[in-house]
């Protein structure tokens, strides 16, 4: 009833008392019970404590009280966070039955602005993928179409938003879990400059790439939810210490004048007739708006992919030798001595493409292939780094394509494992470089399914990309297509 | 270029891992794959350039070394396996 709403002004009308907390919170649990069996975004729900927090939001602010920025606004969060007492599973049989001992800081940020959190969602396991598809317990659907997949490895928390069941949810992004899953639903989605949101409480999958942030139906919720979850935590020593502006003040700026980079040597090669058409029209758009177009030069970029490989594996491989079945998580039933308990849980409690990588990462990393491949991959890196250094000299932000095309269907790009890590083309270089990134919503294909369009910027330079996506975003109409289910 | 079994054999033995046949098979064409993927990185000259493990400038975080409450101990045990008095119980490591 009230999905016509977007966050922000779904946290209006709770503050102008219009609607109760409750009222709006019952509405979306209605509609989980509706769309929840077709789409399977959740993992589980936190309704008890959903509706104890509405009661009390709404206790503070019939007192008068301010209750935030997100007082009363009903979100879901990937099940790779931790909020205490619930399951956190990573969508494995490993985390099952792992309740967590502690609040993540981002899950203490979101209640700390009045947020209440309905659900824990569906993803990659571990955040091993870009379907979703590799999760143990269910496969979500694409709202816009249930035979196609809702991307990776934030899934579920894209799909919950594009169906309306929460008004935001958060995803983490380690090599575009964030923004292809956005692009997929039609939604926008941020991976934030790396070290900008804490990630404490959150699962570890390649430290030095992993980033949380949010999914919105619009550009202005995406800088309000940056409003609650950036800044410095001295639990997370990769925190940066950083004056958090108000983002949402550069929604809606003039871009007369933005340089706008374009790598068109990087992206032409490989994309689709119908994905470079529909970017060379959101190119006309910010012509139109008055963005300078400047061709850039992202050399290395195309070993981004390759590169991420060799460190997301090694980083894994490294951050799962954890589940051992000793302190936590998955243990064998029948085993002979303590060596036999570590190998037996780890290879009933993890998936496929968990293994694959955890075997790929142990494989970079072991003796004699270390410098062939992960030094050799640190150096490459710091050629990417210096890419987007040298690209942000004469340009304010970099666009470029989210995906290649439309979400695909289940069952393809299984063929054999490289189909699926391709996928993460565009979007992976942006990890590898640990600048900030943004995919909205950049038009339609000819299946009226959702393309999404990427912005980077330099890094803590997120008031750039709200800027030029707003911007966008005010242009067109593309944002308003809806899911129909 | 397919790994070898005893290759895969090795690795799976270094991450703890049990592969079946099968799988020893599929893993060794799968990564065999990917390495070919990743070996495109050959190309590159690198011979001057420094490798960036971490993309901030920081460097070590240090904090004083005071004490701090930490978690309750029941709390912990909870997610535990297998507990006996107060600890996580295992299997005997020494004879």
């Amino acid at each position: 009833m009230y999905e016509k709403y977007t966050m922000h002004e779904i946290a209006n009308k709770i503050k102008e008392k219009e609607v109760s907390i409750k009222e709006v919170l019952e509405d979306v649990y209605a509609r989980i019970d509706e769309v929840e069996p077709k789409v399977e975004a959740f993992v589980s729900l936190t309704r008890e404590y959903a509706y104890n927090r509405a009661e009390e939001l709404q206790k503070k602010l019939d007192a008068g009280e301010d209750i935030g920025a997100l007082g009363g606004v009903p979100v879901a969060i990937k099940d790779n966070m931790c909020m205490k007492d619930t399951n956190t599973t990573c969508s494995s049989k490993m985390l099952e039955n792992f309740v967590s001992p502690y609040d993540a800081t981002v899950v203490k940020k979101l209640e700390q602005a009045g947020a209440i959190i309905i659900g824990k969602t569906n993803m990659d396991e571990f955040a091993m993928g870009s379907s979703t598809a590799t999760s143990a317990f269910k496969n979500t659907k694409n709202p816009w179409n249930l035979e196609c997949v809702p991307g990776g490895s934030s899934g579920g928390s894209a799909a919950a938003v594009a169906s309306n069941m929460g008004y935001a949810s958060l995803g983490s992004d380690t090599g575009g879990s964030i923004r292809q899953p956005a692009a997929y639903c039609g939604l926008v989605g941020l991976k934030p400059t790396y070290g900008l949101v804490s990630r404490f409480g959150l699962v570890a999958f390649g430290s030095s790439l992993d980033q949380i942030g949010p999914f919105t139906k619009n550009v202005y919720d995406s800088a309000l939810m940056m409003n609650v979850l950036a800044g410095h935590d001295e639990m997370d020593t990769t925190s940066v210490e950083y004056t958090v502006p108000d983002y949402t003040k550069s929604v809606g700026d003039d871009v007369k004048g933005l340089k706008v980079g374009v790598p068109t040597s990087f992206f032409k090669e490989g994309l689709p007739e119908e994905s470079l058409q529909i970017f060379n029209n959101s190119v006309e758009v910010l012509k139109k708006l008055g963005c300078e177009i400047v061709e850039v030069n992202l050399d290395y970029a195309k070993y981004a992919l390759p590169t991420y490989y060799i460190i997301a594996t090694a980083e894994a491989s490294s951050n799962l030798a954890r589940y051992d079945g000793i302190k936590y998580g998955y243990r064998a039933k029948d085993f002979e001595d303590l060596q036999d308990i570590y190998a037996k849980s780890r290879t009933e409690g993890f998936g496929e493409e968990v293994k694959r990588r955890i075997m790929l990462g142990t494989y970079v990393l072991s003796s004699g292939y270390y410098d062939a491949y992960y030094k050799r991959a640190g150096q490459v890196r710091s050629l990417i780094v210096n890419d987007f250094k040298k690209a942000f000299e004469t340009v304010d932000v970099i666009a470029l394509p989210t995906t290649t095309g439309a979400a695909f269907k289940f069952g393809e790009k299984q063929s054999n494992p490289i189909e699926m890590y391709l996928e993460d083309i565009f979007t992976v270089p942006v990890n590898v470089a640990g600048v900030p990134a943004i995919s909205i919503q950049g038009g339609l294909d000819k299946n009226n399914m959702p393309i999404g369009l990427q912005f980077i910027a330099n890094n803590f330079e997120e008031e750039k990309l709200f800027k030029v996506a707003s911007a966008y975003e005010n242009a067109t109409d593309f944002h308003k297509a809806q899911a129909n289910i | 270029m397919k790994i070898t079994e005893q290759e895969v054999r090795h690795i799976a033995s270094l991450a703890r891992l049990r592969l079946s046949d099968d799988e020893v098979e599929k893993l060794g064409e799968e990564l065999g794959q990917i390495k070919e993927f990743v070996e495109t990185l050959n190309e590159v000259d690198v011979s001057s350039v420094d490798a960036t493990a971490y993309i901030l400038d920081k460097q070590n975080v240090l904090r004083e070394d005071e004490l701090k409450p930490s978690f309750d101990r029941e709390l912990i045990l909870k997610n535990a396996p297998a507990k006996e008095a107060g600890c996580i119980s295992v299997p005997k490591v020494v004879e």
